[in-house]
């Protein structure tokens, strides 16, 4: 059986090398910076899971101290200039979409397919965990096919994978730390005061504002926490299911449905949601850090005033 | 209420735009310690949920295959691809890419897209390269503004396409919340009402989108 832990396994193994590369990059002159970052990096993957949680909670500290001291600089792996690539482009046509469609294609078969495949009784992946493990295994055949199709050097997917990284940099590790800060927020029952909070402000009989509270508020509080999963609980149990259910007969389905993606809209308009905002930002070499967000508010806004005027036209019927 | 002041110190650091590291460790510090916990105790709970959530950063698995096809010349192909087809302009090409995103989406395929995988190698290389065989070389603001939207449109396309899937993680968290309260509802029921605001979201951006080109060839007038 394939598990999660052999994707970590790897994911440790490539971050290390990430780490081993950085080191010897002499054109990057805070290069110990990005070895220290990715070693740690490393270390989380590879060992995580028999550290124990005070243990890994100090390498969260040290990683914090190396990705908050801007100590992270920009390698210069050896790469491809512009014009090899065009002619490259030019002469290899269509095909060079090949690796990069296997990707996807090879999650989709894991995920939809091979997900509940058995082999003498033991699953192939591990349950619940075939997307992931089928993402990974898509990169590693899309690497592999590339390599070997285009006779490129063996360190190559690695120091271009380097290259990459470095445009990111911290920023691709702050999706997993937010979603860490979330569980801490959990555990000191934030959620519960923000939904009391809200419950205390609507006008006490009126449905339309009733509707306008959950729906907002679900948007609000996606901002906040830049997820829409730790919103849902805490808003349907603040307003969606003592008002607009029990109190106004509503449709629990229309209450949950449409409330989900009144926190979508929050979503596209929060930093918090780290690898849909920030991360594209810094993979596209955007300036603005905010850019994808700023992109984004303009249609945000109206679905967000579109999701309370169906749930208000829906939900009592 | 003490509880929020680690939303306060969140919000006033992204603001500040301190290192979103630093605001994070703050909050987390500041949060646990106004809930009652202790150092060590808020030490272990980050460190375990951030060893749970790694599943997060195993994304990254994917540079080592794009940047490899980057230095093959992919994003260039991308480039030349827009070029030869004449009736391509960014506007329509990013808003057919939003419709397939949201179908896709939609019948469970999520996987068919993402940042690192399909924006940066494909999608937004194809979105500038169009705009360039109107326009010429692009201006920076130009070619960020049009980056961004990429990026924007793979969002849009997956939030409101992905909760027409019945067995995408939003329905089924739905449907156990409602299950809490006593309340038992089928995910098919959740997922149709999803369609509604997923037309809507392909109306509202697809407009913007349709409108993308004049607002690209504003922009290149710009200093």
């Amino acid at each position: 059986m394939i598990t999660l832990e052999h994707v970590y396994i790897l994911a440790g193994l490539f971050f290390a090398a990430l780490s081993v590369l950085s080191a010897r990059d002499t054109a990057n002159a805070k290069r110990w910076g990005n070895t220290a970052f990715w070693t740690l990096v490393a270390v989380s993957f590879l060992f995580g899971s028999y550290l124990g949680d005070f243990l890994n909670g100090l390498l969260v500290i040290a990683l914090i101290g190396v990705g908050g001291s801007n100590v992270l600089g920009r390698g210069a792996p050896k790469t491809t200039d512009t014009a090899t690539r065009e002619h490259f482009a030019k002469a290899r046509g269509n095909k060079l979409f090949i690796p990069a469609l296997l990707i996807p294609a090879i999650a989709l078969l894991g995920g939809v397919v091979l997900k509940d495949v058995a082999i003498a009784g033991v699953p192939l992946f591990q349950p619940r965990q075939a997307t992931l493990i089928s993402l990974a295994l898509g990169a590693m055949a899309a690497t592999g096919l590339a390599l070997f199709w285009f006779r490129a050097p063996l360190l190559a997917p690695l120091q271009e994978a380097r290259r990459i990284m470095d445009t990111v940099g911290w920023a691709a590790l702050l999706p997993q730390m937010l979603a860490s800060l979330g569980a801490v927020f959990a555990a000191s029952g934030v959620g519960v005061v923000i939904g009391d909070l809200m419950g205390a402000v609507i006008p006490a009989g009126n449905q339309f504002a009733a509707v306008v509270a959950f729906c907002v508020g679900m948007a609000f509080f996606t901002i906040l926490m830049g997820n829409a999963f730790a919103a849902f609980p805490v808003m349907a149990a603040a307003i969606g299911l003592p008002l607009i259910v029990q109190g106004y007969g509503g449709s629990p389905v229309v209450m949950g449905a449409i409330g989900m993606l009144a926190g979508f809209c929050g979503t596209l308009m929060t930093p918090m949601a780290a690898n849909f905002n920030v991360v594209p930002a810094a993979l596209l070499q955007l300036p603005d850090r905010d850019g994808v967000i700023k992109a984004q508010i303009p249609t945000a806004l109206p679905l967000l005033v579109i999701n309370i005027i169906l749930m208000y036209v829906f939900v009592f019927r | 209420m003490l509880t929020l002041l680690g939303i306060a110190v969140l919000v006033v650091g992204f603001i500040a735009r301190i290192n979103p590291f630093l605001v994070i460790a703050a909050a987390a510090l500041t949060t646990g310690l106004a809930g009652g916990l202790d150092v060590v105790a808020i030490i272990s709970l980050f460190g375990k949920a951030f060893n749970e959530n790694r599943y997060v950063s195993v994304v990254w698995l994917v540079v080592a295959a794009i940047g490899l096809l980057e230095r093959e010349g992919l994003q260039e192909r991308a480039r030349l691809l827009m070029a030869n087809i004449t009736y391509a302009t960014t506007g329509r090409l990013l808003l057919l890419y939003l419709l397939l995103r949201q179908i896709a989406s939609a019948l469970g395929l999520t996987s068919l897209g993402g940042h690192p995988q399909m924006v940066r190698p494909l999608i937004a290389p194809m979105a500038e390269s169009a705009a360039e065989v109107r326009h010429g070389q692009l201006p920076d603001h130009t070619r960020y503004m049009i980056r961004a939207y990429a990026a924007a449109t793979d969002n849009v396309g997956l939030f409101f396409g992905e909760d027409i899937f019945i067995a995408i993680a939003s329905i089924l968290l739905i449907k156990g919340v409602l299950e809490q309260n006593g309340i038992f509802v089928e995910p098919l029921q959740l997922s149709l009402w999803a369609i509604p605001t997923a037309i809507a979201a392909a109306l509202v951006h697809g407009f913007r989108l349709v409108r993308f080109d004049a607002k690209i060839a504003n922009s290149v007038k710009q200093p």
